[in-house]
C-alpha cells in the first residue's frame, strides 16, 4: 500500500521536471556538423565533381550499398558515370567518408529520409551531388595527384618539378 | 637436392633457381620488383635483400640481393633479420620519393605490386620533403596507356619487350635519376606482345587502355578461367566481368602452354562480346515463313513440322565448342553433319592431325617448343597466325647461348650475364617462307620461294638427312649447300623442331615436314612437329565425323534440304560468294546460331542468339591435342542460350531421339564421350559441375566484391537471388572455397598480402613451374600410334615457274584482322590495316604498279582492290595478299591471279 502511494508521489513530481519531449518536426533538433546522416557527393572549389570513381567507398562499405562505374571525360579526368547508394541498406557508419581520398563523399547532419516506398531510398548521382564543397574546403585532388587530366599540366602540381627533358644530359 | 638454412630451419631445395625464387617457392614473403621467373633477374631494384652468413659461426652476416644469389649447399641466410627488414623499408621509401599521389585514379590500384610491397615492408609515412620528379607521357597506341611518373625503374618492361619478346621500339632513355622508359617518340607499340607490359609492370606505368574505357577494380570483377578463342594455341586466360559486360582478359598461368604471357589478339580480342551488333533476340524472317511468328510457341510448332517431315542438314564450326558441334551432329545425324570448313582446309587439317597422331614426331606444347635446340619453319608466319608460338620460338633460339652459359657456370636466371656473354650466338634457326616474316631476324638461313618450292626444299632436307628418304637434289649447287647445312644442323640437334603450316594451303609442305620428321627419327633423334591450326577448335572438330563445306554444297544441290542449321559460322568467310549463295538458295529454311551479325546471319530465316565463350561452358582442343575447358563468366541471359542448349531444344521439339536432350552441360559431355570414345579423358579427368572442393563450389568473386546491394537497386531494391550455375563447379558470388582451387578452376589470382597478378607464384610448385592442385590444366587426347605405320611421302610437286602475266597469290595472315571474332572488337579494329598486296620491287616496276596506291587484281573471278606494297623477299611471279575477314571478299588462296588492267 505504502509503495503504491510512493510511486504515485514520484510520478506526480515528474510533472515539475524539465521536459525531455522534443517539439519535432515543428522544432528541429540541433545536430553537430559531424553527425553521420544522409550521404552527399561534393564538388571542389572549381565546381567540378570531386569524386574520381576510385571505388574505395564501395569497397569499404560493410553492407555493399554503394555501386558506381568509372568513366573518363575528354581530358581523361575520371568521374563516376553513375553513382548509386541504396539507403535502405545503408547503416550510416561513415566508413565511406573515411575511405574517400578526395573528400567527395560526406555524411551530413540530415536524417529525414522516411519513405513509404523502399524503392525511393535508392539515390542516384543526381540526388547525391550538391553544388558546394561540404565540410572540407579548398581541397582539389588533381592538384596533388601526379597525372595530367585537364586540371593542371604535368609537373605543374603542388610539390612537383618540371618534366624531365630527355634530350638534356645535364642534371 | 641442396640443403639450405633459412632463419634457423633447414630446407631441401633443387637449387637451379636463384635464392629469391627458391625462398618464394618455400612460401617466404620476400618483397621484390625486378625479378620475374621468365625474365630472370638483374638486381635493379635492390629490394629483395636478405642476410647471408658465411658459416655457422658468423653472427654478423652481410646483406645480399637474393635475386642475384645462387643457392649453394649449406647456405645459411636470414629473411627476417631486423637489419634486412629496415633495409627493405628504406629501399621502398627511396622508390616512393618520386611516386605520385595517384592510387585513387590509377588503374593498377588494388592489384599493384608496388602497393603490396610497400605494405609488406611497412613503409607508410613520407619523410622526403622535396619535389617529385615528373615526366611527359607518350601515346603508345590503342592498347597500352603510359604514365611514366609512376615508374620505379625495375627495367622489367624493356627486359620483356626487347629481350624476351624481341620488340625494337621500346627502350630506356636518359641516365641517373632521369631514366625514362618509352619509345623514341609517340606511336603505336609494334610488338604483338605489348599488352603483357600491363602485367609485367609492377606499378601503373603501363596499364590496359581498353579497360580504362570501362574501368572496374580487380576486387569488383567476377572472373572465370577460360581459354583464348582467337587462334589454335589455346592459351589460358582469365575473363573478368562487371555489371554484365566483359571488362578485360588477363593471362592465366599454364606451365605447359602459355606460361605468364598472352598475345595482344588474345588480350584485347574479347571486345566483340560487347559489340552492339551482338544478336540478342530471336529473329524471324516473316515474309518467307508466314507460319512463323515471333511467339515462341508458334515457332516450336513450325520447327516440329520441319523436323518431322524434312531433311535437315547441319554445318558446324571450328570456332564453336566440341559439345556444340557434337550436339548439332547428334541432331541432324552424322551423314548430314558437315564441318563448316572448305574441303581443302579439312583435308589439310586431317592430314596434319594424322601426322601428329602417327607418332613420327612429338606434338610439342609451347613450353616444349621453348626447349627445342634447332628450329625449321616451313611456310608459316607464326608471328601472325599463332603469335605465342613465335614467342616460344624466340626463347628456343636462345638455347645455344644458355648451353654455353651453363658450361661457363652462369645460371639461366642471371639474365644480364647471360646476355653479355651471348652477343650474337643463336640456336640453329631456319625459315622457308614466301615472304618476309618477323622471325627472319633470328634465322641463319632464309629460303624465300613459292609454297610448292618450299615443299621441295623440305623434301630435299629430308633426303639430305637420311638417304632412305625419297631423293630430291636441287640442281642449284648453292641451294643444295644450304639444304645440307640445314640437314646437318637438324641432325646435330637433340630435339629438333619443325614448324609447318596449314594456312599456306599447301599439302606438300605438310608431307615434306613429315618426311623430315621420319628422317630425323630414323636417325635416332626426337623430332617435334608444331602446327599452327587456323582456329581455336580446328583440331577438335576434325576428330568428329563429318564432311566439308564443299560436300555440304554437293549434298544440298543434289538432294536439296528443307532446313539448314548453321552453327556459329560465317559461310561467306569460307566460300566464294557464288558458292555460298547457291547453298542458301537451295534450302527452304535456314536456321543460324551465332553471336554477331554477319552475312550468313543476314540470310537466316530463324536467327537464334548463341552465347559466346564468356557466357557458356565448353571444351576446345588446341594445336598440341590438348583439350581444355572454358567456363562462363556471365550468366547467360534469356533469350540468349548456349548453342548446345538451343540444339537440345530442337531435339526435344523434333521428338526424334530423346537420348540427345540435355538439360545440363555434363549430359552433353556424357553423350559426346559415348559416341566418340577418343574424348573419354574429357569426362574422366575434367571436373564436372557436381565437383565440390572441400564440399564447396569455387567463388568467381573476390571476398572484397562491392556493390552487391546497390548494383541492381535501380531496377528493383529487393536483391535478386544470385544466379545458379548448374553447368560448372563455379559460383556466381563470393561464397565458395577460400583457399587455392584446383588448377583448372582458378578464377583469379590472390593471396594474402599479394593482390597483384604476382600472386600467381603462390599457385605454383615453384616460380615458372607447374600449378599445384592438379598440375597444368588440359588433357592430351592425341593417341600415339605405332611409328612404323607411316611411310615417306613421295609425290614431289613441280618447281614453280612464273608465267608472264600471271601471278601466284599467296595468303598473308595478319595478327589483327585475319581472325573473325577479334576483328569485331573496337580496339583491335583500330589496328587492322587496309587490304594490301605485296610484291618485290622489280615486280612492281615490271607490272607498272605504283607503290602505296590502290590497284585492282582479279583472282578466280573475284576482283580485289588492295594497296600495293613492297617486300623484296617475295620471289618473282608471286604476290602476297592480306587475309582480312572484313572489307575484303573471300577468295581461296593460294591461287593464280593477275593485275586487272584499267
Amino acid at each position: 500500500m505504502l509503495s503504491i502511494l510512493r510511486s504515485i508521489w514520484y510520478t506526480f513530481l515528474h510533472a515539475f521536471h524539465k521536459r525531455e519531449t522534443q517539439g519535432y518536426p515543428e522544432k528541429l533538433p540541433y545536430l553537430p556538423p559531424r553527425y553521420r546522416g544522409r550521404i552527399i557527393l561534393s564538388r571542389d572549389s572549381d565546381g567540378n565533381e570531386r569524386c574520381v570513381a576510385c571505388n574505395l567507398c564501395a569497397a569499404v562499405c560493410p553492407v555493399d550499398c554503394i555501386a558506381l562505374q568509372a568513366a573518363n571525360d575528354e581530358n581523361g579526368r575520371r568521374y563516376p558515370e553513375f553513382f548509386r547508394i541504396n539507403f535502405s541498406r545503408c547503416i550510416y557508419c561513415g566508413f565511406c567518408e573515411e575511405a574517400c581520398p578526395t573528400y567527395a563523399i560526406q555524411l551530413i547532419p540530415d536524417f529525414e529520409m522516411g519513405e513509404y516506398d523502399r524503392q525511393n531510398m535508392v539515390y542516384e548521382k543526381e540526388h547525391l551531388l550538391i553544388s558546394g564543397e561540404g565540410k572540407y574546403h579548398g581541397y582539389n585532388f588533381y592538384n596533388v595527384a601526379g597525372v595530367d587530366m585537364g586540371v593542371k599540366g604535368t609537373g605543374k602540381g603542388e610539390n612537383e618539378e618540371a618534366p624531365v627533358d630527355l634530350k638534356n644530359l645535364i642534371h | 637436392m641442396i640443403k639450405i638454412q633459412i632463419d634457423g630451419t633447414f630446407y631441401e631445395v633443387k637449387g637451379d633457381r636463384n635464392l629469391l625464387e627458391t625462398c618464394l617457392a618455400l612460401g617466404f614473403d620476400i618483397p621484390y620488383f625486378c625479378n620475374h621467373p621468365s625474365l630472370g633477374s638483374v638486381g635493379a631494384c635492390r629490394l629483395c635483400a636478405v642476410k647471408k652468413f658465411a658459416d655457422a659461426d658468423d653472427k654478423k652476416g652481410r646483406v645480399v640481393m637474393s635475386c642475384m644469389e645462387a643457392v649453394t649447399e649449406g647456405m645459411r641466410i636470414s629473411v627476417n633479420d631486423p637489419a634486412v627488414k629496415t633495409f627493405r623499408a628504406a629501399v621502398i621509401e627511396g622508390l616512393m620519393t618520386n611516386h605520385p599521389h595517384d592510387c585513387p585514379i590509377c588503374d593498377e590500384g588494388g592489384e599493384c605490386h608496388l602497393q603490396d610491397m610497400t605494405v609488406m615492408t611497412g613503409h607508410n609515412y613520407r619523410k622526403f620533403v622535396f619535389k617529385k620528379r615528373t615526366y611527359n607521357n607518350q601515346n603508345l597506341g590503342p592498347f597500352v596507356q603510359h604514365e611514366m611518373n609512376r615508374c620505379i625503374q625495375c627495367y622489367r618492361c624493356v627486359r620483356f619487350y626487347r629481350d624476351y619478346a624481341g620488340g625494337k621500339d621500346l627502350n630506356v632513355f636518359g641516365s641517373a635519376n632521369h631514366v625514362y622508359f618509352g619509345r623514341h617518340k609517340d606511336g603505336i607499340l609494334e610488338s604483338e606482345f605489348s599488352g603483357n607490359l600491363v602485367e609485367v609492370c609492377p606499378t601503373g606505368v603501363f596499364t590496359d587502355k581498353p579497360l580504362k574505357k570501362h574501368y572496374a577494380r580487380k576486387w569488383d570483377m567476377t572472373n572465370a578461367p577460360s581459354v583464348c578463342m582467337h587462334c589454335g594455341l589455346g592459351c589460358n586466360i582469365i575473363v573478368s566481368e562487371r555489371y554484365g559486360s566483359v571488362r578485360r582478359v588477363m593471362s592465366r598461368y599454364n606451365g605447359s602452354v602459355n606460361g605468364y604471357f598472352i598475345c595482344d589478339r588474345g588480350r584485347f580480342g574479347y571486345e566483340f562480346i560487347n559489340n552492339p551488333d551482338r544478336i540478342k533476340k530471336i529473329q524471324f524472317r516473316p515474309s518467307k515463313n508466314n507460319n512463323l511468328q515471333e511467339a515462341r510457341e508458334v515457332s516450336e510448332t513450325g520447327l516440329s513440322e520441319i523436323f518431322k517431315s524434312g531433311k535437315v542438314v547441319g554445318i558446324g564450326s571450328p570456332r564453336a565448342s566440341l559439345e556444340s558441334n557434337f550436339a548439332l551432329s547428334a541432331l541432324v545425324g552424322k551423314n548430314n553433319f558437315f564441318h563448316g570448313i572448305s574441303g581443302k582446309e579439312q583435308k589439310l587439317i586431317q592430314k596434319a592431325v594424322s601426322i601428329l597422331e602417327s607418332g613420327i614426331a612429338h606434338s610439342p606444347s609451347l613450353k616444349e617448343i621453348e626447349k627445342c635446340d634447332a628450329v625449321l619453319i616451313l611456310g608459316e608466319d607464326v608471328t601472325n597466325t599463332a603469335p605465342m608460338m613465335a614467342l616460344s620460338l624466340r626463347q628456343a633460339s636462345r638455347n645455344k647461348t644458355l648451353g654455353i652459359a651453363a658450361k661457363l657456370g652462369i645460371p639461366k636466371w642471371n639474365d644480364n650475364a647471360v646476355r653479355e656473354m651471348d652477343q650474337d650466338t643463336k640456336s640453329p634457326f631456319f625459315i622457308a617462307s614466301s615472304f618476309s616474316t618477323k622471325l627472319d631476324e633470328l634465322a641463319d638461313e632464309i629460303y624465300n620461294a613459292a609454297p610448292g618450292d618450299i615443299a621441295r626444299f623440305g623434301y630435299s632436307i629430308a633426303s639430305a638427312i637420311n638417304s632412305g628418304a625419297p631423293v630430291l637434289i636441287h640442281p642449284d649447287e648453292k641451294l643444295q649447300n644450304r639444304v645440307r647445312k640445314i640437314a646437318d644442323a637438324l641432325s646435330a640437334a637433340e630435339n629438333p623442331l619443325i614448324v609447318t603450316c596449314i594456312t599456306s594451303g599447301n599439302e606438300d609442305i605438310l608431307n615434306a615436314s613429315a618426311n623430315i620428321a621420319i628422317a630425323l627419327s630414323t636417325a635416332g633423334k626426337k623430332p617435334s612437329i608444331a602446327i599452327a591450326f587456323p582456329e581455336c577448335n580446328s583440331v577438335g572438330l576434325s576428330m568428329l565425323d563429318g564432311g566439308s563445306l564443299d560436300e555440304a554444297a554437293d549434298t544440298i544441290s543434289k538432294n536439296g534440304a528443307d532446313t539448314l542449321i548453321i552453327l556459329e559460322n560465317d559461310l561467306y568467310g569460307r566460300l566464294s560468294l557464288k558458292n555460298a549463295d547457291s547453298i542458301f538458295e537451295k534450302c527452304r529454311q535456314i536456321i543460324v546460331l551465332d553471336h554477331l551479325m554477319n552475312e550468313t546471319a543476314k540470310r537466316a530465316d530463324i536467327l537464334l542468339p548463341a552465347s559466346t565463350f564468356a557466357d557458356s561452358v565448353g571444351t576446345i582442343v588446341n594445336n598440341e591435342g590438348r583439350a581444355q575447358r572454358f567456363y562462363n563468366v556471365i550468366q547467360v541471359a534469356e533469350p540468349v542460350k548456349e548453342s548446345w542448349r538451343w540444339i537440345s531444344d530442337m531435339v526435344k521439339i523434333s521428338e526424334k531421339n530423346n537420348d540427345y536432350t540435355w538439360d545440363k552441360f555434363d549430359n552433353v559431355v556424357a553423350s559426346l564421350v559415348s559416341s566418340y570414345p577418343v574424348f573419354s579423358g574429357i569426362k574422366e579427368k575434367m571436373v564436372s559441375a557436381d565437383f565440390r572442393f572441400f564440399n564447396e563450389k569455387i567463388a568467381r568473386q573476390n571476398k572484397r566484391f562491392s556493390g552487391r546491394t546497390a548494383m541492381n537497386a535501380n531496377i528493383s531494391v529487393s536483391e535478386p537471388k544470385p544466379p545458379q550455375d548448374n553447368d560448372s563447379p563455379l559460383n556466381f558470388s563470393m561464397e565458395g572455397y577460400k583457399g587455392d582451387p584446383p588448377s583448372s578452376l582458378i578464377p583469379y589470382y590472390w593471396s594474402p598480402g599479394w593482390n597483384s597478378s604476382q600472386s600467381m607464384t603462390k599457385y605454383m610448385d615453384e616460380p615458372e613451374g607447374h600449378l599445384k592442385e592438379g598440375g597444368d590444366p588440359g588433357i592430351i587426347i592425341f593417341s600415339n600410334k605405332n611409328k612404323s605405320s607411316v611411310d615417306y611421302f613421295k609425290n614431289f610437286p613441280d618447281p614453280f615457274k612464273a608465267k608472264p602475266g600471271e601471278l601466284l597469290i599467296v595468303p598473308v595472315y595478319m595478327i589483327f584482322g585475319s581472325e573473325e571474332l577479334s576483328s569485331k572488337g573496337e580496339t583491335i579494329a583500330e589496328r587492322i590495316s587496309e587490304p594490301f598486296i605485296l610484291f618485290n620491287e622489280k615486280e612492281i616496276t615490271k607490272l607498272q604498279l605504283i607503290e602505296n596506291e590502290k590497284s585492282k587484281f582479279i583472282i578466280n573471278q573475284v576482283v580485289i582492290t588492295a594497296i600495293v606494297k613492297h617486300d623484296n623477299k617475295i620471289p618473282d611471279g608471286v604476290a602476297g595478299l592480306s587475309v582480312l575477314t572484313a572489307g575484303m571478299q573471300y577468295t581461296d588462296l593460294p591461287d593464280l591471279g593477275k593485275v586487272l588492267s584499267t
